[in-house]
């Protein structure tokens, strides 16, 4: 290990470090623009730079030394790197004034202000005094797509965008044209980026250049009330955080979690905001002649409580949507035994996941950071980019690093990593049953739902378990067996065992059958729209959820619940990682948080719940799964009980394998209510009409 | 002043067959394997012997620069980049070398190479050089059909040039940029360390020469490290083409001996300075890059890389620029100032900023539309580019400015004065509100 010597301070430095690294480890604040973390180095911005002892008479870019490329001194005395020397002072000043000589005054209307690294490092760097009295620059807009505005007047020419784009993003859409005074950052040729993650860039920009176009002149840091939190748009449960002002949520962004979502968050994550306050079920209704009317709670839990007593129990079926907490779902199962009733799934696209092979069945059993030392990846019925773009672009990560082999089984798809596409279907997977062993050390299946949530799903799965354990994918000591859901609350649910009743309860799918048939009397819906709601004859149908969707519009009653913004509820994303929300804002008119209309109803219903309060719930849940109380904990599942899986004996279809996500934008109520979405989603639908041509 | 004899370039001014069967004829081509076959240290011990610093503008020594190439070729191969250009205003020697003794440069590509273990050359030539561009790659054709070069050919080292031809951007003249260039992408340039002789060229180890630096190489092996080292004066040595231009009688290239004087080198080969020596005002020695010498100190040095370092200037690419006493010296450094500006690579934000910042300012000094206070603040303008950036093209960008007030802010502050003592500045008040 090196040492070095920063401000007269010796430390030990892991080798390959960067001087700016080696500098913030010794606790010298060290101000920078190009420079990120996650992002090649650049060294363009000039900020970060440092004295160096011994070496040439000028200050050095801290961001791109290494401390490998310093020499000790005459007698071995480790080098030394100085932050507060006048050298250093007079070239960040320097450095700064140059930034501020072209970049606009105008702080006061710029959406950037109060958290704008110019801006605070200008106070902490800079010189108050102006020299520069010559015309300042204007730069003409651009255009990248409804999401991100543009103001490009301010910008700085970090680059950290274009490297954002290109290298985390995958998409070579975003560059710097001209050259000196005259270069701009664009979009080639004026296009909308197509990259699912391109919201990162307005975080990544330093300056006011690169904006939130949907958040534009909204609000101000400093009124926003920071709620850190968990995302639920997708089964990754990245970290984030919920800016909300008085009872509105005004936008997203990431929080840090190395082994979950870095730094990063999906577009729909980010941008899905203004769907939670357009369409909201903000008071219970009831259907009267065909027509829903607003009703009060009582009215509407007594209409339900009535329907529930006159139907046998057999009769009634419960779906559980895709946004449903574990503590929701903990609750209506709970219910439901009480009741007698055993037609309770919450798999409403219909996969088999949960009923055999214990927890290792159904999760991504690497964890998601198992990704960056895997070396083989094979995608089975999934689009990664669409499903889970935040964990698409780990595996991209890994293949830039190299050494991983990537194939997929399915819809051959622009994935922004190269592939081996093997095969559109089952016929393809069936040929690995009874393949010899690969030499890669980890190697590693990731099931998408598309590949699952079919009528011979239980096949599927089995025949994959089977290829899995005969190429090595499955063996002593690695479980690359990795299931990548698509639902935030799917795995939650399926840990407290929110699954038809052993003795012939039937699955959502026999449920809806059910219904058609007109063998179901009452059909209860816990947030569940992607069903087929045309099709449930006449059916009386409950809906407890947010948003006027799917559900809601065939509903007989509803009762209007809270987003995952709005409670303190238990996400278990796709490797088994139980985290908590945290309420940002309330939900609004007469909304209830779920755990409390449940409790509610199963008072009137004459069974009522266990508990009174939030942790009295929680309390029972963790007997019943005790993992979920290791929040933010990984617990290995045992991998022995797959084996079971692949003990099915049935015929798998010749249908290819389709991810279930059609339209990135409009996957679930939430994001279906935002205009925002509905905008990316025609942009996009335009995009590839166009490429179809 | 360098006898006929010993010179190298005996075809700079076009007047022989540039062709092979001349270049031949020439001496070149001669003997050219048994040097090969003396190995890798040899011909950089050679090069090393000999003294020759780099002919590009920094100086640095060539036969060490080989020696940098790992000694064993690794899982990549080693390639030699030829920085042929050649943009900087008052330089144009390597265009007549591709164009009139092309062969020197064909054979020292393969000498370079074979010294440093590449069996590819990379020739990147200026956008705007057309006709060079073609001699050169007709030289390269003739010496791959006369089996000079190529696979199996008859000097034992299998070797390929490419002829790879620049956009016409004066930023793809710094080494690393250049590597960008031929990678395809924007020629940005890249950050040192890593230096291109570990990671270069498509991450393999590589050497960026001059077109001139290579084209000697093959007479200094010929004729000897101890002829090269004979001329000039230490750490100095060697012939050196000069290019002259500017207020002489007949601006002029010419290989002449380093460290001969500027007096001589103007007398003998430029025709004496227009006007007579008195009427010399400043020289920019170096290209565009060095700051200018006022006349009294010029006129007896000695034209080599120590002795006008000493005088805070640089031999550069010994281009030689003479300014006489007509010359409006404000307004010719706003021009380079100009020229920077507009080839900036615009990456680093004291060279994008900065030298658009200078050339404004400088435009309005040269009508003497400037505050006094103002020399003082362009001068720490150009001190807080200069070593604050990646490539060295904010140093050049700032050289010539400090030169100017160095030397010459005397003129600039009577400029000013001028223009102050003048309110209606010879009417353009009254013409503008006209306006």
């Amino acid at each position: 290990m090196p040492k070095i010597k920063i401000d007269g301070l010796e430390i030990d430095v892991e080798s390959g470090m960067t001087l700016l690294q080696a500098c913030e480890l010794a606790g010298a604040e060290v101000p920078r623009f190009c420079y990120h973390e996650r992002l090649s180095i650049a060294g363009n911005c000039r900020m970060c730079l440092v004295e160096v002892k011994g070496g040439p008479p000028k200050p050095q870019a801290s961001c791109a030394m290494s401390v490998n490329d310093l020499r000790p001194g005459p007698n071995g005395e480790p080098p030394e790197v100085f932050t507060k020397t006048p050298m250093v002072k007079k070239a960040r000043e320097g450095v700064m004034e140059f930034l501020l000589i072209n970049h606009p005054l105008d702080c006061p209307i710029c959406d950037q202000g109060g958290e704008c690294d110019l801006q605070d490092q200008a106070m902490a760097y800079g010189i108050s005094k102006n020299r520069y009295h010559e015309n300042k620059r204007a730069v003409e807009e651009k255009y990248l797509g409804p999401l991100v505005k543009t103001e490009m007047t301010r910008c700085i020419q970090c680059t950290r965008c274009v490297r954002f784009t290109t290298e985390v993003g995958g998409v070579e859409e975003m560059g710097a044209t001209g050259r000196g005074e005259d270069m701009e950052i664009t979009t080639y040729l004026d296009k909308a980026i197509t990259s699912e993650l391109q919201g990162n860039i307005i975080d990544l920009c330093p300056v006011g250049a690169l904006t939130s176009a949907p958040y534009e002149f909204k609000a101000r840091p400093w009124e926003l009330r920071k709620t850190e939190t968990i995302d639920a748009m997708d089964a990754v449960g990245s970290n984030i955080r919920v800016d909300a002002r008085g009872r509105e949520v005004m936008r997203i962004l990431p929080r840090t979690h190395e082994d979950v979502n870095e730094e990063w968050i999906s577009d729909k994550t980010r941008f899905v905001w203004d769907g939670l306050r357009s369409q909201r079920l903000d008071r219970p209704y009831v259907r009267e002649f065909g027509k829903l009317r607003a009703a009060s709670w009582s009215e509407a839990l007594m209409r339900i409580a009535q329907k529930f007593k006159a139907a046998k129990p057999e009769r009634i079926g419960i779906i559980l949507g895709d946004l449903v907490g574990a503590e929701e779902a903990f609750s209506i199962k709970q219910l439901a035994m009480q009741l007698g009733i055993g037609n309770i799934d919450c798999r409403q696209d219909g996969t088999p996941l949960g009923e055999k092979g214990g927890r290792a069945g159904y999760l991504f059993n690497t964890g998601i950071a198992g990704l960056d030392d895997s070396d083989a990846i094979m995608l089975i019925g999934s689009n990664p980019r669409l499903e889970a773009p935040v964990l698409n672009a780990r595996i991209r990560k890994r293949y830039l690093k190299g050494g991983c082999t990537i194939g997929v089984i399915g819809e051959p798809a622009d994935l922004t990593y190269p592939y081996t596409h093997l095969g559109a279907g089952p016929e393809t997977l069936a040929r690995f049953v009874d393949h010899t062993p690969a030499t890669s050390r980890k190697p590693m299946f990731i099931v998408g739902q598309g590949a699952l949530a079919r009528p011979d799903g239980a096949a599927v799965l089995a025949t994959i378990v089977k290829a899995a354990k005969a190429i090595g994918v499955i063996k002593e000591g690695w479980n690359g067996l990795n299931i990548l859901h698509d639902a935030a609350g799917r795995v939650g649910a399926l840990d407290v065992c929110a699954l038809p009743a052993g003795d012939g309860g039937k699955s959502a799918r026999q449920t809806l059958e059910a219904a058609k048939a007109g063998a179901l009397d009452v059909l209860f819906l816990l947030g569940a729209d992607e069903i087929d709601t045309t099709a449930l004859g006449s059916t009386f149908v409950i809906y407890q959820g947010t948003h006027g969707d799917a559900g809601a519009h065939r509903a007989d009653v509803i009762l209007p619940g809270a987003a995952y913004t709005e409670k303190q509820v238990t996400y278990v994303n796709t490797e088994g990682r139980a985290q908590m929300t945290a309420r940002a804002s309330f939900p609004p008119g007469e909304a209830k948080e779920d755990w409390a209309i449940l409790r509610a109803l199963s008072e009137q219903l004459g069974a009522t719940l266990a508990w009174n309060n939030p942790d009295e719930l929680r309390a029972a849940m963790y007997r019943i799964a005790p993992q979920l109380a290791r929040l933010d904990q990984l617990t290995p599942a045992d991998a022995s009980a797959l084996t079971e899986l692949a003990t099915v004996d049935a015929k798998m279809s010749a249908e290819p394998f389709r991810s279930r996500v059609k339209d990135f934008y409009l996957t679930n109520h939430i994001a279906r209510a935002s205009k925002i979405m509905a905008e990316c989603s025609v942009l996009k639908t335009a995009r590839q009409l166009e490429a179809a041509e | 002043m360098l006898a006929d004899k010993d010179r190298i370039f005996t075809n700079l001014y076009g007047l022989h067959d540039w062709g092979l069967d001349g270049a031949k004829r020439r001496g070149c081509w001669l003997d050219t394997k048994s040097f090969i076959d003396k190995g890798r240290d040899w011909m950089v011990n050679e090069m090393k012997a000999s003294g020759l610093r780099g002919r590009g503008g920094a100086g640095f020594p060539t036969g060490l620069k080989w020696s940098f190439m790992p000694k064993v070729v690794g899982e990549r191969p080693h390639y030699l980049v030829v920085n042929a250009d050649e943009s900087e205003p008052g330089t144009c020697k390597d265009r007549e070398i591709l164009r009139h003794d092309p062969h020197l440069l064909v054979e020292g590509c393969l000498l370079a190479s074979a010294a440093m273990g590449a069996h590819t050359a990379y020739v990147y030539v200026r956008g705007e050089f057309i006709r060079e561009r073609e001699h050169f790659q007709a030289a390269v054709d003739q010496a791959y059909e006369a089996r000079l070069i190529g696979k199996n050919n008859i000097h034992g080292w299998d070797f390929d040039i490419v002829v790879h031809h620049g956009a016409g951007a004066y930023i793809c003249g710094e080494e690393t940029a250049m590597l960008e260039s031929l990678e395809g992408k924007k020629g940005l340039p890249r950050m040192k360390p890593p230096f291109p002789a570990n990671v270069g060229l498509y991450g393999a180890p590589t050497t960026v020469n001059n077109v001139e630096s290579i084209a000697v190489a093959g007479a200094i092996m010929r004729r000897g490290a101890a002829w090269f080292a004979g001329f000039g004066r230490p750490n100095n040595v060697g012939t050196k083409l000069f290019c002259i231009s500017g207020h002489v009688n007949k601006p002029c290239n010419v290989e002449e001996e380093m460290g001969i004087t500027f007096r001589e080198l103007i007398d003998r080969h430029a025709g004496g300075v227009r006007g007579g020596w008195d009427n010399l005002l400043a020289v920019i020695p170096g290209g565009s890059s060095v700051r200018m010498v006022p006349a009294a100190q010029i006129i007896d040095a000695p034209m080599d890389f120590d002795s006008l370092a000493k005088l805070r200037s640089g031999l550069g690419t010994a281009a030689v620029i003479v300014m006489d006493k007509s010359t409006d010296l404000i307004r010719a450094i706003a021009r380079l100032a100009k020229f920077y500006m507009h080839e900036s690579c615009g990456q680093c934000t004291p060279c994008r900023e900065g030298t658009g910042w200078m050339w404004r300012v400088l435009t309005r000094m040269a009508e003497g539309r400037a505050e006094t206070y103002e020399i003082d603040m362009l001068l720490d303008v150009t001190k807080q580019i200069e070593g604050h950036t990646i490539c060295a093209l904010g140093d050049a960008a700032a050289w010539p400015i400090q030169g100017l007030i160095a030397h010459f802010r005397d003129v600039i502050e009577a400029r000013i004065d001028r223009y102050a003592a003048n309110p209606d500045h010879d009417g353009a008040v009254a013409r503008i509100a006209a306006e």
